[in-house]
């Protein structure tokens, strides 16, 4: 439909790599911030609990007490912590030094031998943090049925369960979090390169009324498009590979995919992305709304409702269905797949599909918006 | 007195920069409700709707009854029946399914021999972190089947353990959610404000006329403070009344304490504010130092993964991260009714957090300095 003059695309294509260079900000943007990003999710976002704080009040002075006491002490999984008054202990869960607490009643080992008699323990978790409550009662529970197997063991008693749940975690052996969060946090850090970087730029030029003096020069719409999509996409590649490079090896957590696949994937994720900026952009002119679209159109969606932390399928219907219109969630998925399973067209396609048909509203949004202005 | 009368003639003049137009007045208000409607449907850890693929080899009652109680546990909304290893593969593969059940041929012939009967459970990896707490729920579904079947057999289990849940017996979300969203969101609110009005000054140049007018540079901080503190204690307040009167979260504590804590919560965020907008030149800078501080500041709260998680050195450097000190805060006075020595501990590191705001006030000062002495 349009005219493009090679020349023309070229020069403004290195106008504008030569602007993201010059500003530190955009610098910033691009380099640091990934980085810092990284870091944050690959120390700071950690879902598995490697020693949960826990309290331990024994009430009752027979052998059996001490032998269970034991076992929680010497679980790997906890960090017990002896007290010797009930109150001293509840005080420290209102006080969060401990998550939970166990208590070995009175009369623990008396019962525990008397034939017909059931001898509780108690557990209390702190319901506060859902989260790390579920692993302190799966954890403790763990260690009293494999306390309770071994001494019927050496009793020479049968309690043998019935039926025996065996996991096995595929994709992510080791089931550490943070081998599905650091691929979908680059997801986010992608989102903040192309969504952010991008609205405040043109935002920017708008503002200052360059682009004006870009519109009354005789390049056409798709020149102007191109020569603000393909320098940020070249920027946002840079990225993205860099990303990988430390997540691979800085971070340890093994990319099984090919290049290729990655970008395609990135491709196409990060045209969609650059596309939100520019039509927020575009449609704001002015930098510092752009920035506050930006952060809640493209930021807070990645991070909420992509599916790399927070689990897509627990959210109420009409956010699942909103979710179906956000980039990121595709890329997520792809990237999980890309770093965990290794490069499987079968699961793939369908993301890139959807990230293709993202990349075309997008995209159309902004020439539509870009048309609006010209005219 | 004319202390007072200046202070408050600047204060009036903020807050009409602040409210004047009608996007600002937006962006105090959208932000918050956009927030406290999706964050608690979306930013949660709870597993639900969860779907399990169940293939089933054995054809006894035994499995059966166990499928049975695994439909009827309201944990997995969706069972997805399989009849092929390559359907296991598929159904993880695709997310289709979160665990994949598979139940050997000889599964009863083994239970009815009195043997242990193991079941395999597929976790999918890709998010491990949900996999394992559904694998938690299979779990406990399956611990209390197997203590009927012991109890209808007449058998006596020798110990039990009693679990609770304190503060929040049934572990709701919300209840975790909206207190570190009082925290969260004021972050936001009060960051940006402080930040941006004293950059937006000197971009605008009206910064040069403040400094040559007779405030002090004391007076011209507490007029930057104010309306700060009033945004944060605005917000703040509105999700209180959100998660007390929507979404129905117990409030236990006392609740000049909280607001008392966040007097000097606000007061740190202003300090990191103005700390900021004194590096930056340009609105521009300042949003993104303000982005900059924010992102990690949010992440390592506590509220995305618990700070004990993270390796020794970072819980050491989260110290300085106010939004964690007052996500505990919030969370203890809501929930757990903190006591006043408890809120103090937690206090005190914002009271030096606020402290940061030292080297702004240098650099005001230093420019009334430089400024007289240049006339």
């Amino acid at each position: 439909m349009n005219f493009i003059s090679w020349r023309r695309l070229r020069a403004l294509c290195w106008k504008e790599t030569l602007q993201i260079f010059r500003d530190p900000s955009s610098i910033l943007i691009a380099f640091f911030m990934p980085l810092l990003m990284l870091f944050i999710f690959g120390y700071g976002i950690n879902l598995d609990f490697s020693r949960l704080r826990i309290g331990l009040r024994i009430e009752d002075g027979g052998a059996e007490a001490a032998a269970f006491a034991a076992a929680l002490t010497g679980s790997p999984w906890l960090e017990v912590h002896v007290y010797d008054s009930r109150a001293a202990m509840e005080r420290a869960l209102v006080d969060s030094q401990i998550r939970g607490f166990v208590v070995i009643p009175q009369d623990f080992s008396r019962k525990l031998k008397q034939a017909g008699e059931t001898a509780p323990v108690q557990l209390a978790a702190d319901g506060t943090e859902p989260n790390i409550a579920q692993f302190v009662r799966a954890t403790v529970n763990g260690v009293w049925q494999t306390w309770q197997m071994q001494r019927a063991e050496d009793r020479g008693e049968d309690l043998r369960r019935e039926i025996m749940l065996e996991p096995r975690v595929w994709f992510n052996p080791s089931a550490e979090s943070r081998n599905f969060i650091i691929p979908g946090s680059i997801t986010v850090i992608m989102t903040v390169i192309g969504a952010l970087l991008t609205s405040l730029v043109v935002a920017r030029e708008w503002e200052r009324g360059t682009m004006e003096a870009l519109l009354a020069s005789p390049v056409t719409r798709t020149e102007l498009l191109l020569s603000k999509i393909l320098p940020y996409y070249g920027l946002g590649m840079v990225s993205l590979m860099l990303c990988v490079a430390v997540a691979h090896w800085v971070l340890r957590v093994p990319f099984r995919g090919t290049i290729t696949a990655l970008w395609v994937v990135g491709s196409f994720f990060l045209l969609s992305v650059l596309g939100i900026g520019l039509a927020i952009s575009t449609g704001m002119r002015n930098q510092f709304n752009a920035a506050q679209a930006a952060l809640n159109a493209a930021f807070l969606p990645a991070v909420m409702l992509s599916g790399f932390i927070y689990e897509i399928s627990s959210m109420p219907v009409f956010l699942r269905g909103f979710t179906h219109i956000i980039p990121a969630r595709y890329f997520v998925s792809a990237m999980q797949t890309l770093f965990q399973a290794g490069t499987i067209w079968k699961l793939l396609l369908p993301d890139i599909l959807m990230l293709l048909g993202t990349t075309v509203v997008f995209i159309g949004l902004t020439a539509k918006l870009t048309k609006r202005r010209m005219e | 007195m004319i202390f007072f009368s200046r202070i408050h003639a600047l204060v009036r003049k903020e807050f009409q920069s602040l409210l004047s137009t009608k996007s600002g007045r937006l962006l105090l208000i959208m932000p918050v409700i956009l927030q406290t409607a999706l964050f608690p449907f979306a930013a949660t850890l709870e597993v639900k709707n969860a779907s399990l693929a169940v293939f089933n080899e054995d054809h006894g009652r035994a499995s059966v009854e166990m499928m049975q109680r695994f439909a009827a546990s309201g944990a997995f909304t969706r069972i997805i029946p399989v009849w092929s290893g390559e359907e296991v593969d598929q159904a993880i593969g695709t997310r289709q399914a979160m665990l994949a059940v598979h139940i050997p041929a000889d599964f009863s012939r083994k239970m009815a021999a009195g043997e242990s009967s193991p079941v395999q459970v597929i976790l999918d990896g890709r998010r491990s972190n949900s996999a394992q707490i559904a694998f938690n729920y299979l779990q406990s579904v399956l611990d209390v089947y197997l203590k009927d079947r012991a109890s209808a057999a007449g058998r006596v289990v020798p110990s039990e353990i009693v679990a609770r849940n304190w503060f929040v017996p049934n572990l709701e979300y919300t209840y975790f959610i909206l207190p570190s969203l009082v925290a969260i969101i004021t972050t936001i609110g009060s960051l940006i404000v402080t930040a941006l009005s004293v950059a937006r000054e000197r971009e605008q140049g009206t910064f040069e006329q403040l400094l040559v007018s007779p405030l002090s540079p004391e007076m011209i901080m507490i007029g930057k403070a104010v309306p700060a503190v009033a945004v944060g204690f605005f917000q703040a307040t509105l999700i209180l009344i959100a998660a007390v009167f929507i979404y129905h979260v117990p409030f236990r504590g006392n609740l000049a304490l909280l607001y008392g804590a966040m007097f000097f919560y606000a007061l740190a965020l202003v300090g990191v504010g103005l700390f900021i907008s004194s590096v930056s030149k340009t609105q521009q800078q300042a949003f993104l130092g303000a982005f900059v501080f924010m992102v990690p500041a949010i992440l390592l709260s506590g509220y995305t993964a618990p700070v004990e998680n993270m390796p020794v050195w970072l819980q050491h450097l989260t110290w300085v991260n106010p939004v964690r000190h007052f996500v505990e805060v919030v969370k203890g006075v809501f929930l757990k009714d903190a006591s006043f020595g408890r809120v103090l501990v937690l206090v005190w590191p914002l009271v030096v957090i606020s402290g940061a705001d030292v080297p702004a006030q240098d650099r005001v000062r230093a420019g009334v300095f430089h400024f007289k002495s240049s006339e």
